[in-house]
């Protein structure tokens, strides 16, 4: 398994109609011979994702339920069975709690700010009133190939309480100066900031096909009985737009769980913890103290958050008329 | 409201906001060319008083910049080489050869995507260890070489093939991995091309698990050199955007040549589905 690709893209097969609707074909039986060439063209990469990533998954369970920490890596016969000791653990830990309120504040302010942003480019893009789409098209989506970790320290910068330019031109309208990075209330607006720049263009060439495939007739019906654009985009475009949302929805919610880079880069988790994610908690834990079991429950718990996430979206998705 | 008053105000929208985004990106790339400490004056200046070269030529000379790029490019390039090669052998499979559990093996891969790849980061690291690639170009390349998407993208092009095509070679007598890599490959190649812009990128711009599994900074990519510097210099401005534009120009340029390739990826595996 890819991790690193393993972006918002990959996930969007997950959900992609095709995934819920594989193809029926009632084909001639495989001959053997067939079915021996088929094993080596799909062996390489079932090796590659089952040893690096099937298995890892599998022994990161386990590993949650075990106290395997800095001495277990010098020698894993020291490393015991714990049961549900960690998650326990994390259940009493305001450490854990605060993450998990960072992260859902992140997914919750970031993810919908992020996707009405991309939806808002799209239309604006997609109008039949505007020309040189392409050029538009290629700045919005600019941000989203750019480095993660480049753009942070950049952002990083442009959030400097002194000379940062943000304060600069609030300062020219009268407001501030507002120590971004450096106020528990303001750094995490501040890395939602950065996410909703980088990431917007992304769902917003989503939307622009999603808003190609509805007919235009629909929309000279509806100018016809006297709809306004507001009535046209509620009754018309939102409808079809559906499952896009749907789609966009997943993506992001899947993809904001994950914040990492961002507080690494220019936070270091602070001011006072404000910026902890749990990925960072995850990241801390294992990789900084080595306590790599309690660790791997932050990972699972994580794990089972998005999943949830995604089912409640399905639900949500399938309850509208 | 009247039609010239909306082209107005849309234009108004699209103007300021294509500067909003394009903004950081561009400041970047000016303060890069400030002299020392000009970036951090007040009222900060949006260009340079007087352009200088001086901050790249001290990371490359003093920073060891040209290795970070060393680096960084010969993994995006291991992993795209690798990623190409094992993904459409198994894309093409479970679009083209009928074998035994097909369908279930591939939906439990699709299952497999829901999985976030931080979970399995922890584990991967202990099982790196025991196989000696800990800090190692092995150890980022390695487990990137398939991927379940790559598979996924590889298939849903390779099911319009047609089987008559395929069927023809094989009754002149070629092999199976004949008929893949003379009759199946050449009408991939567009979705190569997208899947290998994909991995480059990806693999280019990773973070997080070249951060774990590179402990020393001879083998550091660039983002992971980067956040290192990022954290060691936080004064020196100009300096961090001369190293975020060595950083991040190389994919950019990249996607500006072949954005409509780059695009289709994100619509074959999403829309389309």
């Amino acid at each position: 398994m890819s991790t690193a690709a393993h972006t918002d893209a990959d996930l969007a097969t997950a959900i992609g109609p095709a995934a819920r609707r594989p193809r029926r074909r009632r084909p001639r039986p495989p001959t053997a011979a067939a079915s021996r060439a088929a094993v080596w063209f799909v062996a390489p990469a079932l090796l590659v994702i089952g040893l690096f990533f099937v298995l890892p998954v599998l022994a990161a369970l386990a590993l949650s339920l075990t106290d395997f920490d800095l001495y277990a890596l010098a020698d894993p016969s020291t490393a015991r069975f714990v049961g549900l000791k960690n998650y326990l653990e994390l259940a009493r830990s305001g450490e854990f709690w605060r993450a998990l309120g960072n992260t859902l504040y992140f997914v919750a302010v970031g993810g919908p700010l992020s996707v009405a942003v991309s939806l808002g480019a799209a239309l604006a893009v997609s109008s039949k009133l505007v020309r040189w789409k392409g050029l538009w098209r290629t700045v919005f989506f600019a941000p989203v190939v750019t480095t993660l970790v480049a753009v942070a320290v950049v952002w990083r910068y442009l959030y400097n309480a002194q000379y940062g330019l943000l304060n600069a031109g609030l300062g020219l309208v009268g407001l501030g100066p507002v120590d971004w990075l450096g106020d528990p209330a303001w750094a995490m607006p501040a890395i939602i900031g950065l996410a909703v720049w980088k990431n917007f263009g992304y769902n917003m060439v989503i939307f622009v096909a999603g808003l190609a495939g509805v007919p235009g007739e629909l929309y000279e019906a509806a100018e016809l009985d006297g709809a306004g654009p507001w009535a046209r985009f509620r009754h018309v475009t939102l409808p079809h737009l559906a499952p896009t949302f749907l789609f966009v929805g997943v993506i992001t919610m899947i993809g904001y769980f994950q914040l990492f880079a961002e507080p690494y880069v220019m936070t270091e988790g602070g001011p006072l913890r404000s910026t902890v994610s749990v990925v960072y908690l995850m990241y801390e834990e294992g990789f900084k103290w080595w306590n790599l079991g309690y660790a791997s429950a932050v990972a699972f718990v994580l794990f089972v958050l998005m999943l949830a996430g995604t089912l409640v979206q399905l639900r949500l998705q399938r309850d509208e008329p | 409201m009247s039609r010239g008053l909306a082209k107005t105000l849309l234009y108004a929208v699209l103007l300021v906001g294509a500067a909003l985004t394009a903004f950081p990106l561009l400041w970047m790339v000016s303060a890069s060319l400030m002299p020392t400490g000009e970036a951090g004056t007040f009222p900060p200046p949006l260009l340079p008083s007087a352009p200088t070269l001086e901050h790249y030529r001290a990371l490359f000379a003093r920073a060891d910049m040209g290795r970070y790029l060393f680096n960084s490019a010969l993994v995006a390039a291991a992993v795209t080489t690798a990623s190409l090669f094992v993904n459409s052998l198994a894309g093409y499979a479970f679009a083209k050869l009928r074998f035994r559990g097909r369908e279930r093996l591939f939906q439990a891969l699709l299952a497999g995507l829901v999985i976030p790849a931080q979970v399995a980061m922890l584990p991967l690291f202990l099982e790196m260890r025991a196989l000696g690639l800990v800090n190692s170009y092995a150890g980022v390349v390695v487990p990137a070489a398939a991927s379940i998407f790559g598979i996924f993208l590889v298939r849903q092009f390779a099911r319009s093939i047609p089987e008559s095509l395929l069927e023809a070679a094989r009754i002149d007598g070629a092999t199976e991995f004949a008929v893949y890599w003379r009759v199946a490959l050449p009408v991939l190649r567009p979705v190569l091309v997208t899947l290998a812009l994909f991995t480059f990128m990806g693999s280019w711009n990773d973070f997080m698990w070249p951060l774990i599994v590179l402990t020393d900074d001879d083998l550091y990519t660039l983002p992971v050199a980067l956040a290192t510097l990022a954290r060691e210099r936080v004064q020196d401005n100009e300096f961090m955007m001369a190293g975020a534009v060595v950083t991040t120009l190389p994919v950019l340029l990249v996607f500006l040549v072949l954005q409509r390739q780059y695009i289709r990826g994100i619509m074959l595996g999403s829309v389309k589905g």
